[in-house]
């Protein structure tokens, strides 16, 4: 053991230095986002919770290819339809389990009328699984509910399409 | 205050009793209401340190995290693992905690404020510091299961092996007081350094020995760097694994009125407990109790500051430190003070 190396082991320079660079992060300011109150910004190309889009006259715009569905890695799509009144082809059930869906967004790839999307909201916790077990009436609400932030989304996100 | 409660018409018997058991009161009270304040103020500072904001959210600015914990805490089941020693098993946390609470009689807070102003404080603190250790064996032992005993033989190594040192400090600081009492050990620094400022910190021979005291009270408390007791990658979380509940909120409170009475050790042995650090006349305007809190409460900034940067110890390098370190080192300073005084003040 060398003389300089007691000296630095008998003044503890190394705990010296390492508290001070500690105090001096101790002022720094803090980088924490402070949650429920600030948000981080998000990408257009977020993916977050489904949603079932409608044209701007009300009609909704699956057509039942059940593209969404057979693209799903995680099976979590489960789609029947038949023929409409008007002879239109149309979705008599649109399920999504959200507790299987892993957010890969192939479903919002393979749509060929960006019926189905996943928008901006990562906020949707519930109280139980069974809330989260979605069905078309719950896809469309949410379609209803996020059309403005997810339509912006989409026109923001078109040019590197 | 026996005078007191005399004045109100009882037997000296009588006022005594009451008078000690308010004094008990008085000093217990606030000591939990401390301990909650100052694990906030522990999260808060290893936040700070991290960057990270801390609690923020129960109370303004977070202040009544603690409570809101503490009443999380008190609300969960009681767990009794079917293994283990029952009666030990509930004992272990009480000890723990009494033990924390009980040294705090010979705290003096101020000038003659003190529970029990015996003439053997000190001896009666190391005593008392060693009796926590049965909490900790008791605890590893009862929950018949290995991490917690793992612990349990751990931390008993450890505290024993650093009381020693802290002894030898300890006769140091006793040697230039000239008395066990804690009382007359702090009325003894005043105007120690050049007749100035008040303290045995700033004397040559008693620095390194504050130094040493003080990492040796970080690792009589087990906090970190020498928390090898509750190691999380080794052991779970060391003897108070098996423990929910209220008989884990007892050996939380235990150990944090543990750091705050270590803190308290080293104001008033090193820094002047209420005296104000320098000697001049305007400063003793200000209450005592106030330069004792505000020491302590500096002290406890020191101890969640070296926990937010220093990285644990290994075992060996623990052991290595108490017993090959600071052992030779303090009984070094035991003959070098002792050899000084006898040249200076009784020659």
């Amino acid at each position: 053991m060398s003389v300089a190396h007691l000296v630095k082991s008998f003044t503890l320079w190394e705990f010296v230095k390492a508290h001070a660079l500690t105090l001096k992060y101790f002022f720094k300011p803090k980088v924490t986002i402070n949650y429920p109150f600030e948000k981080n910004p998000l990408s257009p190309r977020f993916r977050g919770e489904h949603a079932l889009r409608r044209y701007p006259n009300g009609e909704e715009r699956c057509i039942a290819c059940k593209l969404c569905e057979a693209v799903c890695p995680a099976q979590a799509i489960t789609i029947e339809a038949e023929p409409r009144d008007d002879g239109s082809r149309r979705t008599t059930r649109y399920d999504i389990d959200m507790t299987k869906c892993i957010f890969c967004g192939f479903c919002q790839e393979a749509c060929p009328v960006d019926a189905i999307v996943e928008g901006p909201n990562f906020e949707y916790a519930t109280e139980t699984r069974e809330e989260l077990l979605y069905d078309k009436a719950k896809l469309l609400a949410n379609g209803d509910k996020w059309e403005r932030a997810i339509a912006a989304n989409l026109e923001a996100d078109a040019p590197y399409r | 205050m026996t005078a007191f409660f005399q004045s109100l018409g009882m037997n000296y018997e009588w006022a005594w009793f009451i008078a000690t058991v308010c004094g008990i009161l008085l000093i217990a009270l606030p000591l939990m209401l401390a301990v909650a304040m100052i694990i906030y103020v522990d999260r808060k500072v290893w936040a700070a340190i991290n960057l990270r904001r801390g609690p923020n959210v129960v109370g303004p600015f977070g202040l009544l995290q603690s409570f809101a914990d503490g009443l999380k805490v008190f609300l969960q089941e009681t767990i009794i693992p079917s293994a283990a020693n029952k009666g030990i098993f509930i004992l272990a946390p009480i000890v723990t905690f009494t033990v924390a609470l009980g040294a705090w009689a010979v705290i003096p807070f101020d000038a003659g404020v003190v529970l029990a102003d015996i003439n053997v404080g000190l001896l009666y603190i190391l005593a008392i510091s060693s009796l926590s250790v049965y909490g900790v064996v008791m605890a590893g032992w009862a929950s018949n299961s290995k991490y917690p005993f793992f612990s349990a033989m751990r931390a008993s190594a450890q505290m024993i092996s650093y009381e020693v040192s802290i002894g030898f400090i300890l006769i140091c600081v006793v040697l230039y007081a000239g008395s066990f009492n804690l009382t007359e050990i702090v009325v003894s620094q005043k105007g120690h350094g050049l007749g100035i400022v008040n303290g045995y910190v700033f004397n040559i021979l008693l620095f390194p020995m504050w130094v040493m005291f003080f990492i040796s009270s970080l690792a009589e408390t087990q906090r970190v760097p020498f928390d090898l007791t509750e190691a999380e990658s080794e052991l779970v979380a060391g003897y108070q694994t098996e423990y929910s509940s209220m008989s884990f909120a007892l050996f939380w409170l235990g150990e944090y009125a543990n750091i705050l009475l270590m803190c308290s050790l080293n104001t008033i042995l090193f820094f002047g407990g209420w005296l104000p650090p320098v000697d001049w006349a305007p400063l003793y305007y200000v209450p005592g109790i106030i330069w004792f809190l505000l020491k302590t409460f500096f002290f406890f900034f020191m101890f969640s500051w070296v926990m937010a940067t220093v990285p644990r110890y290994r075992y060996d390098q623990l052991m290595r430190l108490g017993w090959k370190i600071f052992l030779p080192i303090s009984l070094l300073f035991v003959v070098l003070i002792s050899g000084w005084l006898m040249f200076t003040r009784y020659a």
